[in-house]
């Protein structure tokens, strides 16, 4: 589903290189965890995917079912189906959360040629995600995110994910500030879309959220690069031994 | 009259001269009224129009900006339009007439022509002071409009709509308003052109706010891409009135609405939001004055502004506190989305305070959209245009949701999505 094949990219405003031949490859229906110290370039990967304009690519290429993304602004990406899921979601005060959930749902139907939700079904929907994730309708009442909590905030992440029903889902530290209750409900909002054609790339310091989703794969990340690849016991060895080895023998 | 003064009047400053002596024969007045026209004419012949000079005047040149008035059009013909918020009773003066049966329930409707007529009209035809144009012209021409009385304890469920639509010529209303004591209302003041024609407008609202008394005066400016629209308001607070005065501008080739407070009553409160949606050629100015003459009253102005293409916009807001007026608190701030390089906008903030214990401050800033906050909205699969717009509509919609009555805001809303689709 997604290829990513000697990725060169650096922060556009000043030149520094963040991601240098990076190669990751993640099939439909796999959970892939992305681990790795600060600073290595964990987020930059999750905002290049989603096409920040704030990054520039200067090598190598991502594939996503086969076809270059690196000319797609975010939205066309969105429509396509890849969604992140933001370590900092955006407060935007003067835009109700129910309206923008209703323009993004149905402009990434227009997108794929369907056709607008009607209300009575747009509402149904909102009302069930939002009740799985237990979140309060006063809280969709409000601008979007203004206001909210850490862990609010987190959870409207996973509830807009599970809304537009991506297929290839970025999960950028969707655990940072979130006690072990919340961690819970938004390990069962990602587990209920894991599905055969869906792929999920949860990105995290912690072995801790690996405890509820559990990956297929783990990959570490240091400098821009993945220096190595494995199972999920490789989550378990970083939290038993941290990066220290793992970096030295790749060095 | 003959003109006969030394200065070279510009293209319109004639035109205005020219268009009071074809007029005044049908000017409605009694002597007393129309001793106060010649007055203010023979005024305006006087200074002529304000230049960058004047001070008052100085972001709006009216003598370099106003290139040409049309004269009066007795053919005009346009129509009233349904109110914005449904359900409102509507004052509707068409091409500077008044409807004669208007009626509104709770309030004392009167047409302005009758005052005229009567000469009860005359003590207020009088420029506020030396630079008031607006004042002068309007009171010279002025020609109809309604009295509302709002009787002390009235209530009014539904808002009235003081309506004025015109498609070409000259149009000068006024609308004297007095609200009693613990009333409560909501008066929409709407200025609309329905045609494409040049036209030339003047307005001068006038109201008071008795002891308690809580409205809200919306003022949406919605003229033609051709028009001058010349507006004024003179409000006077009294004890514990709160006042929530939203303007709009959203049209006009030249536009200036001024808004002239005086806070007379302590324990008093006026809320001032302004919306402005500039693009095109237009210079659109707002000048606001307020004088907090008693102690313990509070005032706030927030001001934003949306400016596309080669537009001007002003905001001079002027704060004044009287030497007795302690406690007063009085913010106000002016924000401005600038979505063209070629795009301008002044702003001129002054605070005079005499008093020494008083909260008072201004700010203002000038922004561009906020780039994350467009990725976020387009990492979500909202395409760009449409994101850009939901940003700039979310930065006038804060503004609009304050006021908290949701057919209103959804009809404020409702106009002002309109125009930016137009223009974004």
């Amino acid at each position: 589903m997604l290829e990513i094949k000697n990725l060169h990219a650096r922060i556009a405003e000043d030149g520094t290189e963040i991601i240098r031949g990076l190669n990751l490859t993640v099939k439909a229906g796999e959970v892939a965890a992305i681990m790795g110290p600060n600073g290595s370039g964990k987020s930059t990967l999750s905002y290049i995917l989603s096409g920040r304009e704030d990054y520039e690519v200067t090598e190598g290429d991502i594939l996503y079912n086969g076809e270059s993304i690196l000319e797609l602004d975010p939205a066309e990406r969105a429509s396509k189906g890849i969604f992140l899921a933001f370590q900092y979601p955006v407060e935007i005060p003067g835009v109700a959360t129910m309206q923008f959930l209703k323009v993004a749902m149905n402009e990434q139907r227009k997108a794929r040629g369907e056709g607008e939700l009607t209300t009575p079904d747009f509402m149904r929907r909102v009302k069930e995600a939002a009740a799985e994730l237990k979140i309060a309708p006063e809280m969709l009442r409000r601008p979007l995110n203004v206001g909210f909590s850490g862990g609010e905030k987190k959870r409207a992440e996973i509830l807009q994910m599970s809304l537009l029903e991506p297929k290839l889902c970025v999960l950028d530290e969707t655990d940072s500030g979130l006690d072990i209750d919340a961690l819970k409900i938004v390990a069962d909002g990602v587990n209920a879309l894991r599905s055969p054609d869906r792929a999920v790339i949860v990105i995290t310091h912690y072995q801790r959220l690996l405890d509820y989703i559990v990956p297929d794969t783990v990959h570490v990340l240091y400098k821009g690069q993945v220096i190595k690849s494995g199972d999920k016991t490789l989550a378990h060895e970083l939290e038993a031994n941290g990066y220290a080895d793992i970096i030295g023998a790749a060095a | 009259m003959n003109m006969q003064t030394g200065k070279t009047l510009s293209v319109a400053e004639t035109a205005l001269c020219d268009a009071y002596d074809q007029a005044i024969g049908e000017l409605p007045g009694d002597g007393a009224v129309l001793a106060a026209r010649d007055v203010l004419i023979s005024d305006f012949k006087e200074a002529g129009l304000p230049t960058r000079r004047v001070e008052a005047w100085h972001y709006t040149d009216l003598k370099a900006l106003l290139r040409a008035v049309p004269a009066f059009d007795p053919a005009a013909s346009a129509d009233r339009i349904e109110p914005l918020v449904e359900g409102a009773s509507v004052l509707s003066v068409v091409n500077g007439v008044a409807d004669k049966r208007a009626s509104a329930d709770g309030v004392t409707v009167t047409r302005f022509a009758d005052a005229l007529l009567d000469g009860t009209a005359a003590a207020g035809l009088v420029a506020r002071d030396a630079d008031d144009t607006i004042g002068r012209l309007n009171g010279a021409f002025v020609r109809d409009g309604f009295v509302l009385d709002i009787p002390a304890g009235t209530e009014l469920t539904t808002p009235v709509e003081i309506q004025t639509t015109q498609n070409a010529g000259q149009t000068h209303t006024r609308f004297p308003a007095t609200f009693g004591a613990q009333s409560k209302a909501t008066v929409i003041e709407r200025h609309v052109s329905t045609g494409e024609n040049a036209a030339f407008v003047t307005t001068v609202s006038d109201i008071t706010l008795s002891d308690g008394a809580e409205i809200t005066w919306i003022i949406f400016q919605a003229q033609g891409g051709a028009d001058t629209h010349l507006g004024q308001i003179r409000i006077t607070l009294g004890t514990d009135a709160k006042l929530r005065l939203y303007v709009i501008n959203a049209g006009g080739k030249l536009v200036r609405q001024e808004i002239h407070v005086v806070v007379s009553g302590e324990g008093s409160d006026l809320v001032l939001r302004g919306i402005n949606l500039l693009g095109g050629e237009t210079h659109n100015d707002v000048t606001f004055t307020v004088g907090h003459n008693v102690p313990n009253t509070t005032s706030t102005e927030v001001i934003r502004n949306v400016i596309f293409d080669r537009a001007r916009g002003v905001f001079q807001g002027q704060i004044r506190v009287a030497p007795d007026a302690q406690k007063t608190d009085a913010k106000m701030s002016c924000n401005t989305l600038l979505l063209s390089d070629e795009a301008d906008f002044s702003a001129k903030p002054e605070l005079e305070i005499f008093a020494d214990d008083v909260q008072c401050g201004h700010g203002a800033t000038v922004i561009d959209i906020d780039h994350t906050q467009l990725y976020y909205l387009m990492a979500r699969g909202i395409p760009e245009n449409k994101a850009r717009a939901m940003l700039v509509n979310a930065f006038v919609a804060e503004i609009v949701e304050e006021l908290e009555d949701e057919p209103l805001v959804e009809a404020l809303e409702g106009v002002i999505a309109d125009w930016l689709e137009k223009h974004a």
